[in-house]
C-alpha cells in the first residue's frame, strides 16, 4: 500500500478525497480508502491515547477509529451523526479516519504537490506529506502510512 | 513450494492416517476383535508407509517398514501365530514407525539403539514363530529391491502373459524396476485342447494402409460381427516418444476369433488392405478358444499365479542372493518369479494390486487448508452478528408485526444458526487421534516402570476444535505418565493389595452441556494426602497450621513447583508438574478438578469448550461500557454487603467471603473508564480465578446475562491492549471487548498493595 501511494505520487495523476477538519482540507490517497461510511458510536479502549475514539464493527473485523483532528493537534472532534468515518488501508492494518466530512474527489497532476510550508505546527507537518492549491484553496495531503507508523510505535497509540 | 515438496507432504500427510490406522488395527487385534482383514489392513498401511518412503528416498523409514511389513506378513499368512507379546512388538514397532516418519518428516535423530533392537525382535518374531520345519531366513531382505517403486510412490511389478510362442527372456528388471512375472497360459488352457475351429490371425498394418485412408479398427470390428474374439494388441514396436513417426505404423494386433465362416471370409475382410500389411490366418484348436468361455476361471487362475509371482516379490529381493541359502520367504512362493522365463511385457499388475482389491471403499473426504475453514467460519460469524442486527432493526423499524417479515426473520435465524453449527462442524474432529497417542504413552511408560497398565478409551468418537484437540497432547500425556507413575502400583504390590496385577487407566471423552468433559482416572493408590501437605509445607506452598478440606489437599498437586515423587524420575518429573497441566488446560478456556479416593484411585476431569473460535462469557457493564468475562475464569458472583467490605490500606478494598478475604478490585478504574472508585454496594462482585489461583473479586456495574461470544482479534488493526484479551461483536453490532482477567489483576497490584490473605497462601 505504500508503494502504491508512492508509485501513486509519482505518476502523472493522483486521484485523492479531501474532506475537513474543521475550517481546513485535507486529503489522501483514493487507492487506500476502502470504505467511507456515517459515524457510529465506538467501544472505547482502556488507556487509549485520546485520539484514539475506541473500535467499531466493520463487516465483522474490529478495527480502530482515530479522531484525526485529535491527532493533527486540533481541538478533538464532538462526533454527531454528521461526523463521516473514512476506512483506509495502511499495510496490513485497516484503520477507521474520523473528519468532518467528504468534500470532493480530486484529481491532481504530481507536479502540483507542493512541500508543506514551514509554518505549520511540527506535529502537523509530520502527518503531511505536501500541500495542494486548487481554485483558491488550499488541500494537504495526509501522509497516511506515518499517522500508523506513529501508531504502531505504541507510545503513541497506547498512551 | 515445488512440486517435489508438495507431494512429499502429501505423502506424510498419509502417513499420518495410515499410522492411525495402524494402531487402530493393532489395537482392534490386541482386543482380540480382529479378522484376516485387520490383518491385511495393517499391512497395508506398512506398506504403504514403505512404498512412499522408497519414493522419496528415506532409506531407514523403508528398511524399517520392511521389517515390520515382513514380520505382518507372517502374521497374516499364519506363520507366526497371533499372541498378545506379538501384538505388543507391533504396537511398539507401530510406535516406532511413527517415530521414524516423524524424523523424516521434521527432522531430528531416532534413537537408533531402539530401533535396531526393535527391527531384531521383529526378526526374531519371524524367526521363532516359523518352526524350525521350514527354511526361513532370520536375515530380512536387505533391501526393499522389487518394492523400488517408482516416482509417484507406487510399487508396480509388470506382468508378462505368456502366449506361448514368444521368445523366453531371462527375467530381468526394467528400467522401472519392474520385474517381469511369467504366467503359463498352457498350463492353464491345455487342458481340453481339441474342438471347435477358429482363427488366429496376426495383422500388422504397414504404414501405407494408414496413409490409404485404412482404419485398423473398422477392420477388427468387422471382423467382430463373425464371431466371439479376443484382440491383443502388440506395442513393443512403439519407440521412444521423440522417435515416433506420425505417420508410421507400430502396432499390432493378434486375434483370436471363434468362427464358423471359411478362413476365405476372413480373407475378404482384409481384401482391401491385403498388399499393406502383414496378415497371417492361421486355424485354431479349440482350447485356447474355450479358454475365452471360461474367462472368469482363466482369469483367476492367472491372478492366482500372479499372485503367487508376486507376493514374494514384493517380501523378497528380485535378484536372489547367491549365498543367503535360504530364501527369505517360502520357498514355492519364490519360486516363479525366479524359474518361470518371462515375455514381453503386455499388461502391467501393480504389486500392490491383491492388496488393494480388499482395500475398504475410502471415505469421501478432502483435504482443505485451514486458513479456508477459519475464513469461513469468519464471514458465518459476520452473518450472525448481521443477522441479528437486522432482526433488532426490523423490530424497531417496527415492522416484525407483519407476520411475512418475522416468519422470513425467523427463518433467517435458523439458516444462519444451522450454517454456523455446520462450518463449526468442519474444524471439528474426534478426539481419537489424541487418545491412540495416549495408548503409546501408556505402553512407553509402563515399560519403564516396569509396571503393567493397561488404557481403556471411551468416546473417541467425540468432536472438538482441531486447536483444542493439538493443544490437549501435552497435558494429557502428562496426566498419564503422572497417573501411572505416581498412581498405579507395581503388580506385587497390587496383588498384595487383592487389586488384580494389570493397571487400569481410563480415558473418557463425553460432551456434556456444550462442552467437552474428559475424565482421565486410574484404579492406583489414590493421592497420599498426608505426604501431600507434608511436602506443601516443607516447600512453603501452605503454612504448617492451615487447615486443608481433603479437597484442598488434592488440589495442592496443581501448585507451582509440586511434585511428589521422592526421586526425579525418568517418566514424570522432569520440572513440570500438574500446575503447566491445569495452565495449559485454562489457556483452552477449560478447567481441570481433581477428585482421589486413597486406595481406589484418582479421577482427572477436563472440561473443555468446544471450539476456540467463541468463547462462553457473562457479560456485564463497567461505566456505561459493556464487557465480556470468560466464563472460565468465573467462579461466581455476589451482591457484597457493607459488612463484608473493608478497606486496607489507603486505596485498597477486601471482600470476606465465608471467612477469607479477598482483593476487590474496581475494573472501571483499572482499565482507565472512571477515575474515582465505584461504590461497592451498588455493584455486583464477580469472583474470578486467575492463572496461579488466587481469587480476586471484580467489581462491576452489572450482570447482562451469559453469552456466547465469537472471538475477535484486537491486534489485526489494532495492538495490544493492557487488560483486553480479545475483542467479539454483540447482538447490537456494537464492539464489547474481552476481558484478561489475569491482567486487571495482575494490574490492581501494581497499584495497590499486596494482599496477602490466609486464602491466598493456601490456595496458591
Amino acid at each position: 500500500m505504500t508503494e502504491m501511494q508512492e508509485s501513486g505520487a509519482s505518476a502523472a495523476n493522483n486521484e485523492l478525497i479531501a474532506f475537513r477538519l474543521g475550517e481546513q482540507e485535507f486529503c489522501v490517497d483514493i487507492m487506500s480508502v476502502r470504505d467511507i461510511r456515517g459515524w457510529t458510536p465506538t467501544t472505547p479502549l482502556p488507556h487509549s491515547s485520546h485520539y484514539v475514539k475506541g473500535v467499531i464493527n466493520l463487516r465483522g473485523a474490529v478495527l480502530p477509529v482515530v479522531d484525526l483532528a485529535a491527532r493533527l493537534g486540533f481541538p478533538a472532534a464532538e462526533p454527531s451523526a454528521r461526523h463521516v468515518i473514512i476506512i483506509t488501508q495502511v499495510g496490513r492494518q485497516t484503520i477507521g479516519l474520523l473528519v468532518d466530512a467528504v468534500s470532493d474527489i480530486l484529481t491532481v497532476n504530481s507536479s502540483s504537490i507542493q512541500p508543506t510550508p514551514n509554518v505549520a505546527s511540527e506535529l502537523a507537518r509530520s502527518f503531511m506529506k505536501g500541500v495542494i492549491a486548487m481554485e483558491g484553496r488550499m488541500i494537504s495531503l495526509i501522509a497516511l502510512d506515518s499517522v500508523l507508523t506513529q501508531n504502531q510505535a505504541g507510545p503513541g497509540l497506547l498512551n | 513450494m515445488d512440486t517435489m515438496a508438495a507431494i512429499k507432504q502429501t505423502f506424510f500427510q498419509e502417513c499420518e492416517e495410515q499410522l492411525a490406522e495402524l494402531e487402530d488395527g493393532l489395537l482392534t487385534i490386541e482386543r482380540e476383535e480382529g479378522d484376516l482383514e485387520t490383518i491385511n489392513a495393517v499391512f497395508r498401511a506398512v506398506h504403504s508407509i514403505k512404498g512412499g518412503a522408497g519414493a522419496f528416498g528415506l532409506d531407514d523409514l523403508v528398511r524399517f517398514a520392511h521389517t515390520f511389513e515382513t514380520t505382518l506378513d507372517g502374521m497374516r499368512s499364519g506363520k507366526i501365530e497371533i499372541s498378545p507379546q506379538i501384538v505388543r512388538l507391533m504396537l511398539r514397532s507401530a510406535d516406532i514407525l511413527a517415530d521414524l516418519v516423524r524424523v523424516s518428516r521434521d527432522g531430528g535423530s531416532v534413537d537408533e539403539v531402539r530401533v535396531a533392537q526393535m527391527t531384531d525382535e521383529l526378526n526374531k518374531a519371524c524367526g521363532i514363530s516359523a518352526g524350525p520345519a521350514e527354511p526361513v531366513s532370520a536375515e530380512p531382505a536387505p533391501a526393499p529391491a522389487a518394492g523400488d517403486p517408482d516416482e509417484f510412490g507406487f510399487v508396480v511389478t509388470p506382468v508378462s502373459f505368456d502366449f506361448a510362442d514368444e521368445t523366453p527372456a531371462e527375467p530381468q528388471t526394467d528400467e522401472f524396476g519392474f520385474a517381469p512375472v511369467a504366467i503359463d497360459f498352457d498350463a492353464i488352457l491345455a487342458e481340453d485342447a481339441e474342438r471347435i475351429e477358429g482363427f488366429e490371425i496376426r495383422f500388422r498394418p504397414k504404414p501405407e494402409l494408414y496413409a490409404k485412408a485404412n482404419d485398423a479398427l473398422r477392420l477388427l470390428r468387422e471382423l467382430g460381427r463373425m464371431g466371439e474374439m479376443s484382440v491383443t494388441c502388440d506395442h513393443s514396436d512403439l519407440p521412444l516418444i521423440d522417435a515416433i513417426d506420425p505417420e508410421g505404423a507400430y502396432f499390432s494386433w493378434t486375434i483370436q476369433i471363434r468362427t464358423e465362416c471359411p478362413e476365405a471370409e476372413i480373407r475378404e475382410i482384409f481384401e482391401f488392405v491385403e498388399l499393406d500389411c502383414d496378415l497371417e490366418i492361421r486355424p485354431m484348436l479349440a482350447g485356447l478358444i474355450t479358454a475365452a468361455d471360461d474367462a472368469d476361471q482363466v482369469v483367476q487362475e492367472v491372478l492366482a499365479q500372479v499372485e503367487a509371482a508376486v507376493d514374494p516379490v514384493a517380501e523378497a529381493p528380485v535378484q536372489p542372493v547367491p549365498d543367503l541359502a535360504p530364501a527369505p520367504v517360502s520357498l514355492t512362493r519364490a519360486q516363479p518369479a525366479e524359474e518361470v522365463p518371462a515375455a514381453a511385457p503386455v499388461m502391467q499388475a501393480p504389486t500392490n494390486a491383491p492388496a488393494a482389491a480388499s482395500t475398504p471403499a475410502p471415505s469421501a473426504t478432502i483435504r482443505v487448508d485451514l486458513d479456508r475453514v477459519d475464513r469461513l467460519i469468519d464471514l458465518v460469524g459476520e452473518l450472525v452478528i448481521n443477522q441479528s442486527m437486522l432482526a433488532q432493526r426490523v423490530m424497531e423499524a417496527g415492522i416484525a408485526r407483519l407476520s411475512d417479515v418475522a416468519v422470513g426473520l425467523d427463518d433467517l435465524e435458523h439458516l444462519t444458526r444451522e450454517i454456523q453449527d455446520s462450518v463449526m462442524a468442519i474444524r471439528a474432529q474426534p478426539v481419537r487421534p489424541i487418545f491412540q497417542r495416549m495408548s503409546r504413552v501408556v505402553r512407553e511408560v509402563a515399560d519403564m516402570t516396569g509396571k503393567s497398565v493397561r488404557l481403556i478409551t471411551e468416546g473417541e468418537n467425540c468432536e472438538v476444535d482441531k486447536t483444542v484437540i493439538e493443544r490437549l497432547a501435552d497435558p494429557l500425556t502428562h496426566m498419564i505418565r503422572n497417573a501411572i507413575d505416581h498412581g498405579i502400583e507395581k503388580p506385587e504390590e497390587r496383588l498384595a493389595k487383592g487389586k488384580p496385577e494389570q493397571g487400569v487407566v481410563r480415558m473418557v471423552a463425553a460432551h456434556r452441556s456444550g462442552r467437552v468433559v474428559i475424565e482421565v482416572s486410574d484404579d492406583g493408590s489414590g493421592i497420599n494426602r498426608a505426604r501431600v501437605r507434608e511436602i506443601a509445607v516443607r516447600k512453603n506452598i501452605i503454612a504448617e497450621d492451615a487447615q486443608l478440606t481433603d479437597a484442598e489437599i488434592d488440589d495442592l498437586i496443581f501448585a507451582p513447583g509440586f511434585s511428589t515423587a521422592s526421586t526425579v524420575s525418568d517418566v514424570s518429573g522432569r520440572g513440570v508438574g500438574m500446575d503447566v497441566v491445569r495452565r495449559s488446560i485454562q489457556a483452552l478456556g477449560g478447567r481441570i478438578t481433581i477428585s482421589s479416593r486413597p486406595g481406589q484411585g484418582t479421577t482427572f476431569t477436563l472440561s473443555l469448550p468446544l471450539t476456540l473460535a467463541v468463547l462462553d462469557g457473562m457479560v456485564v457493564t463497567v461505566a456505561d461500557q459493556t464487557l465480556v468475562v470468560p466464563l472460565s475464569t468465573i467462579v461466581e458472583t455476589l451482591q457484597p454487603k457493607e459488612s463484608d467490605v473493608h478497606s486496607l490500606g489507603e486505596k485498597s478494598r477486601v471482600i470476606a467471603i465465608r471467612g477469607s478475604f479477598t482483593p476487590l478490585i474496581d475494573v472501571g478504574a483499572v482499565l482507565g473508564y472512571r477515575e474515582t472508585e465505584a461504590d461497592p454496594m451498588q455493584s455486583v462482585a464477580v469472583m474470578v480465578e486467575t492463572e496461579n489461583q488466587s481469587q480476586c473479586a471484580l467489581m462491576v456495574d452489572g450482570i447482562i446475562g451469559q453469552q456466547q461470544v465469537v472471538i475477535k482479534s484486537l491486534e489485526t488493526n489494532y495492538g495490544h491492549v493492557f487488560g483486553v484479551a480479545a475483542a467479539t461483536i454483540l447482538g447490537d453490532g456494537r464492539v464489547a471487548v474481552i476481558l484478561d482477567v489475569d491482567s486487571i489483576v495482575a494490574g490492581s497490584r501494581t497499584e495497590t498493595a499486596r494482599i496477602d490473605t490466609n486464602r491466598k497462601r493456601s490456595a496458591a
